[in-house]
């Protein structure tokens, strides 16, 4: 075995806390585990988004039983907890919507293959979800 | 026999993991045009949207088979995306073989629920 191969680090049991906390990601990369983030979000909270279409769409009945929650709020649960899910479900959709649009155009084109197209489309990635997600979410909190 | 490990691994024309990886960009782009045609609708629309307009959207038979495909599309990428992060993260077979069951039942339950829904408008 060589002296350089000797020395090469090895990283093992990497502690998800005190590790990973430690790593500075590039902006691709945040783009890219909030994708993963965001998927997992939606994917947990599916029968709350389920729940949401059926009593929207069924009847006028549920649909202001559906509106009364977000007011006024079910049970012990006040409405302003469930309009923060929903922000927070729209920032979920948004992202994973834009990196994926991002996603889809890497595969496609070689010329956005690159460290600067991936960092630039991160920063527009970023930004637009967050942007949309201030302005439905002012739309859900009423603000216009 | 042919050898197909190593250096002698068929690495063109095998498929190693195509189908998933194709399936889960058609699905994403469908969902992603039937986001635009159901955002578009509601964007363009004056006023608070009530129950009569956001229900309507949904009820021509067409939307409906629409809204059916996006819900199998939503199922297949998800089932291809978790199984994806099960199989980064969760090394013992035991335990991703849970997840993996809890995951199916998961999305079947809630693809039946909105199927469901969407046919009884």
């Amino acid at each position: 075995m060589t002296e350089l191969a000797k020395k090469r680090p090895e990283f093992r049991n990497i502690n998800a806390f005190k590790d990973l906390t430690t790593y500075r990601l590039p902006l691709a990369g945040w783009v890219s585990i909030l994708h993963r983030a965001s998927g997992v979000i939606m994917f947990l909270l599916l029968p709350f988004i389920i729940w949401m279409f059926d009593t929207s769409v069924s009847s006028e009945i549920s649909f202001s039983k559906f509106t009364s929650v977000f007011s006024a709020g079910a049970g012990f649960v006040p409405g302003w907890f469930f309009k923060l899910i929903v922000l927070a479900l729209t920032w979920a959709f948004l992202h994973h919507f834009v990196s994926g649009i991002r996603h889809l155009w890497m595969d496609v084109s070689h010329a956005a293959v690159s460290k600067e197209f991936g960092k630039s489309s991160a920063i527009v990635t970023l930004t637009s979800s967050i942007a949309l997600t201030l302005v439905l979410g002012a739309k859900l909190f009423g603000l216009y | 026999m042919s050898v197909n490990y190593g250096s002698k691994r068929t690495v063109v024309g095998a498929h190693y993991g195509l189908r998933d990886w194709l399936s889960q960009r058609v699905t994403a782009s469908l969902m992603a045009l039937f986001t635009v045609a159901v955002l578009g609708q509601l964007i363009f629309s004056k006023g608070p949207v009530g129950y009569d307009a956001w229900a309507g959207i949904f009820s021509s038979q067409w939307m409906k088979v629409l809204t059916f495909t996006v819900f199998i599309a939503l199922a297949w990428h998800v089932w291809v995306g978790v199984r994806d992060i099960f199989m980064d993260y969760i090394k013992p077979v035991g335990l991703r073989l849970g997840l993996q069951i809890f995951t199916i039942v998961w999305l079947l339950g809630c693809t039946g629920w909105g199927i469901q829904v969407l046919w009884r408008l």
